[in-house]
């Protein structure tokens, strides 16, 4: 079916086999369907691991033999941290989508991701704060891990204010795609800041050379609630984008019946 | 080549300059973006008195010394080192709970004429091992590990250790 988000005029042409298998999913109709019998299950596996991972890591979990109860703030900084990269990839790749195939999908996918980002990003940083003033002695300092993180946070926010500043939104999202990848240098930036450079911020604990620097039962809490809260971030963006569709389908009707008042005379 | 496949290359061709002109400047300001100075960086840099910068590295197992100054503030005077090189550091003021023998301090501060180092500020610097009590406890009985001495063992040696002797869940 073709919905609101018509392909253009290139839509009809014959298409290379790679082409075709990724407009499948541009398809909205087919996306609707799909992520409405998706959501239900998302939303309880969402919640069920994160009410198993929180009780883990909040009640269960023994405390650091230096840290004290402190390392509990770990267990909701670390997750949010691999979130805002994973989720900037995540950006990086359908901005890809979005340049080379003109994907309208990935277009409303990555507006609707960049806000979810930015508040994952925004987490990350103040439960780093909250956590480095009893551990450190200081809120912040312009370390390179910290540094490049506060830019990361700016470039979500960029990219969210971005594709929203343009009154056609084709050319707002191809200039925040072009602005997502540009930004993309600073994820392997935020990654080995702590490897190239002597930060205050400690080297990765989890992915790093031989075993995790981290007791199993630290770990185990930990990976539980970063399952937790990636299903809960897919699950947001997902009813995001699918609340997106529908909209633009609502207007493109709309449109549709105004067109049609306005031909047949009163 | 069809239009996808130029936009492609265009793509690949941009991401390889703009990773290209990134990488050229993080490595032409290298030395402005380390947060602070090893000693051996000092020793090899001589850095001037007259200009303030951070000094890291572990603090010394046994240099620690506290007094009273004389306004009663608090004050300590204990070696920095990163193993071939030692800097001795004073300080006036509270230090953050995390310092302890061994452990890692950023310190902001000055050079003296004596070479020793004033600071301003000192922050703790937390490692990445993460260790419930009891194994801490376990390893230093047992002698595996002095944490007043520096970093933890190879973390397989412990991070799948039971917690014996835990109190309450």
């Amino acid at each position: 079916m073709d919905g609101p988000l018509t392909l253009g005029p290139g839509a009809a042409a014959p298409r290379p086999a790679g082409g075709r298998n990724l407009h499948r999913f541009a398809n909205p109709g087919r996306f609707l369907r799909a992520t409405g019998r998706l959501m239900p299950v998302l939303w309880a596996a969402a919640l069920a691991v994160l009410a198993l991972g929180v009780a883990w890591a909040l009640v269960f979990s023994p405390p650091d033999w230096q840290q004290g109860e402190t390392v509990r703030i770990m267990y909701v900084h670390v997750p949010m941290a691999w979130l805002a990269m994973g989720g900037y990839t995540g950006l990086a790749i359908l901005s890809v989508m979005s340049l080379i195939w003109r994907h309208p999908l990935a277009d409303l996918t990555a507006r609707e991701l960049s806000p979810v980002g930015a508040a994952a990003t925004a987490l990350c940083l103040a439960t780093g704060s909250l956590w480095g003033k009893p551990m450190w002695g200081t809120w912040w300092v312009w370390d390179a891990r910290l540094t490049s993180v506060l830019v990361l946070f700016f470039l979500w926010l960029g990219h969210a204010a971005l594709v929203r500043a343009f009154d056609d939104p084709e050319r707002g999202a191809r200039a925040g795609a072009i602005l997502a990848l540009v930004g993309f240098v600073n994820v392997p930036i935020v990654k080995f800041s702590v490897d190239w450079w002597n930060t205050l911020h400690q080297p990765a604990s989890v992915t790093r050379m031989g075993a995790p620097a981290m007791h199993v039962d630290i770990l185990y809490p930990l990976l539980v609630c970063t399952l937790g809260y990636t299903l809960l971030f897919a699950a947001v963006v997902l009813a995001r984008t699918r609340a997106a569709v529908m909209e633009r389908r609502v207007r493109a009707l709309q449109l549709a019946r105004a067109r049609r008042e306005d031909a047949t005379p009163a | 080549m069809t239009r996808k496949k130029r936009r492609l290359m265009v793509l690949l061709l941009a991401g390889l300059g703009l990773g290209t002109a990134t990488a050229l400047t993080l490595t032409a300001f290298q030395d402005n973006l380390v947060f602070f100075l090893s000693p051996s960086d000092v020793a090899a840099r001589h850095p001037g008195g007259d200009r303030a910068f951070r000094l890291g590295g572990l603090v010394e197992a046994g240099s620690v010394e506290r007094h009273t100054g004389a306004d009663g503030r608090p004050t300590a005077t204990f070696r920095v080192t990163d193993g071939p090189n030692t800097v001795s550091v004073t300080y006036a003021g509270v230090l953050p709970d995390l310092f302890r023998e061994g452990q890692g301090v950023v310190t902001l501060g000055k050079l003296q004429p004596d070479g020793s180092f004033r600071a301003t500020e000192v922050l703790a610097r937390h490692d990445e091992t993460y260790m419930p009590p009891e194994v801490a406890d376990a390893l230093r009985r047992t002698g595996h590990w002095n944490p007043s001495e520096g970093a933890a063992p190879p973390a397989a040696s412990w991070n799948t250790a039971p917690r014996q002797g835990r109190v309450g869940g």
